[in-house]
């Protein structure tokens, strides 16, 4: 500041030094932005690279057999060389989606108490809680399951639908999950609601509804694009939660049944087996495949997501 | 303006939002089937005041209104009062057009469903009757059912006074309704004021004084909280009693 003033004093070396900040600050504009392209494109290309290895770690097992087959056997007897993941695709799609069916009603009840109904210093002391919640490490989500979700689901709530279960089962690890990804979607969904402008929900009310009426009608339809955003972020995180799940779920190789029945999801028999059985043949590129399709199942689960959403902003747009 | 022909009373009004004293001892009667204008600078309390006739500040937590506002003699701030009967009798034009998610002819259809119109006849014969009062009907009568979103802002503002109609209310509040329109939209909006001052009372607050002029018979003056000035469009603006009030409508040339 100082310098520039002295110099603005003695004239002619005033329009040199400007000219040369505004080369310096212009030059600064221009790196910035290339070096955002430069992270950008690397960890767009990183999704390529880990999907490529996946693919090129797989190639044995592949070799071995056919994707059909891979896909829909439930034969896994890896010393003999039979890899058959229907049933850990199956457990993976049983307690994601028992997860989300627990979660999503209680996350937006919850973020509708908070953000509609909650008073502000109420607020502010929940809010702290459910952050608190996303904080805790997965061992301790898998431990709290084991001492209480699976005691509950064997002697309380399994004996009412079936004879026996040991309470290992994917129900199991769908409560667990549901509970894990509760914060992640109640912070989006708060977010989305507290942002819903005060002017629509007066215009509702200015109808004369009752504010439980402009909730159903008004606000939760114009939150839905965010809802499924958050469902969808969420999803995508249980998809690949392990070590909680594997935990309760009762790792048995078997296609579930019931929600009783225990479940094998493809993130435990990874984590299960990876380092142990490698001496067997192609039991690595086994748990590569298996990378590889909990892989593609959420790369796809993304992309039909996003053509949901989009049709469904064109469809309010429209 | 006797006091039997008004429409809506205030009385002792006090209003503090979040410590602050924004309305102080206000007293006005608002006259039937007229068009009521309040003007004041921004920030002296218009909005608020507005807010107060149908209760839309208890939505809010931190304010507290005090004294009576009678709408047909009735208090709307009694506990007893159910607030819902006393918003379906006033129709709500806010500064910017907010249609709900959803189709033009839910829209208008919105309010006569909640309170209990079902039959598909009846909700079309007060669609139709209702987009036609707001001079919409003939550019949405083809799409009626594509979202209002993609409507046009000044369209979109009648659609929303379409919406507030048809609910049948006694009352319409505009807060600064053409305030985000274009010209031809705006001068829409206030000729169906004018129209619509046959069967309504109507209560605009407005910055511009020349369509407090061209709309309204009476004008409120609002300063700091307080209110300045009460009466007859043509006095308050070419004759005002008060200093302040003076002040204020310097700008405006007839
Ligand atoms: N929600 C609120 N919280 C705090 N202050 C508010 C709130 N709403 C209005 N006010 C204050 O009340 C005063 C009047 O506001 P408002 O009625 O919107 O004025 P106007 O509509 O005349 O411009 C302003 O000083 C404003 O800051
Ligand atoms: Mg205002």
């Amino acid at each position: 500041m100082i310098g520039y003033v002295i110099l603005s004093q003695s004239g002619q070396p005033i329009n040199y030094y400007i000219q040369l900040m505004q080369r310096i600050r212009l030059l600064k504009d221009k790196i910035i932005s290339k070096l955002m392209l430069l992270f950008t494109i690397l960890s767009v290309s990183l999704v390529f690279i880990i999907g490529i290895g996946l693919y090129y770690k797989s190639i044995p097992v592949l070799q071995n057999s056919t994707w059909g087959h891979l896909l829909t056997s439930s034969v896994w007897k890896p010393l003999k060389g039979l890899f058959g993941f229907y049933p850990y695709i199956m457990g993976t799609l049983w307690v994601t989606g028992i997860a989300i069916i627990i979660a999503l009603p209680l996350c937006v009840l919850t973020s509708l108490y908070i953000v509609e109904y909650a008073h502000s210093r109420v607020r502010r002391i929940l809010m702290p809680f459910v952050n608190l919640l996303s904080g805790i490490p997965p061992v301790i989500f898998g431990v709290w399951g084991v001492l209480f979700i699976i005691p509950l689901i064997q002697d309380h709530i399994a004996p009412h639908f079936v004879e026996f279960s040991t309470g290992y089962s994917v129900l199991a690890g769908g409560i667990v999950l549901a509970v894990m990804i509760f914060p992640l979607i109640v912070s989006i969904l708060n977010e989305v609601l507290r942002t819903m402008p005060q002017e629509l929900k007066d215009a509702s009310l200015a109808l004369g509804a009752t504010k439980w009426e402009t909730i159903k009608k008004v606000i939760l339809r114009k939150a839905l694009p965010g809802i499924i955003a958050a469902t969808v972020l969420a999803i995508s995180r249980a998809f690949g939660e392990t070590i909680a799940v594997l935990m309760v779920c009762g790792n048995n190789a078997v296609v579930p049944h019931s929600v009783f029945d225990a479940g094998y999801p493809l993130p435990a028999l990874i984590a299960n087996n990876y380092g142990d059985m490698m001496s067997i043949p192609l039991y690595d590129s086994a748990l590569m495949f298996a990378a590889l399709l909990l892989f593609i199942i959420i790369l796809l689960f993304n992309i039909i997501s996003r053509i949901i959403l989009s049709r469904l902003e064109r469809k309010m747009a429209a | 303006m006797t006091k039997d022909k008004a429409h809506i009373s205030v009385q002792d009004l006090n209003v503090h939002i979040g410590g602050n004293h924004i309305l102080k001892d206000l007293n006005i009667d608002i006259p039937n089937k007229s068009v009521t204008s309040i003007i004041g600078p921004s920030g002296c309390g218009k909005t608020t005041l507005l807010k107060t006739f149908n209760r839309l500040h208890d939505t809010a937590a931190d304010v507290k209104v005090t004294g009576k506002v009678l709408v047909d003699g009735e208090d709307i701030y009694d506990p007893n009062t159910e607030i819902t009967h006393i918003r379906k009798k006033m129709g709500l034009l806010s500064q910017r057009p907010y249609p709900l998610p959803m189709s033009i002819y839910d829209n208008v259809a919105y309010g006569p469903r909640i309170h209990g119109t079902r039959k598909k006849q009846d909700l079309d014969i007060i669609v139709e009757k209702q987009l036609k009062a707001t001079a919409l009907w003939n550019e949405v009568k083809d799409r009626l059912h594509s979202s209002a979103t993609r409507l046009s802002i000044g369209q979109q503002q009648r659609l929303c006074l379409a919406r507030g109609l048809a609910v049948g209310p006694e009352i319409i509040l505009g807060d600064e309704s053409t305030s985000a329109l274009d010209p031809v939209s705006t001068s829409i909006i206030e000729d169906l004021f004018v129209k619509l001052k046959q069967d309504y009372s109507i209560v605009l607050v407005t910055h511009i004084l020349r369509q407090a002029a061209r709309v309204s018979d009476y004008i409120i003056f609002v300063y700091d909280g307080r209110i300045v000035e009460y009466g007859k469009t043509e006095q308050v603006l070419r004759n005002p009693r008060e200093e302040l009030t003076k002040e204020y409508v310097k700008g405006y040339i007839v």
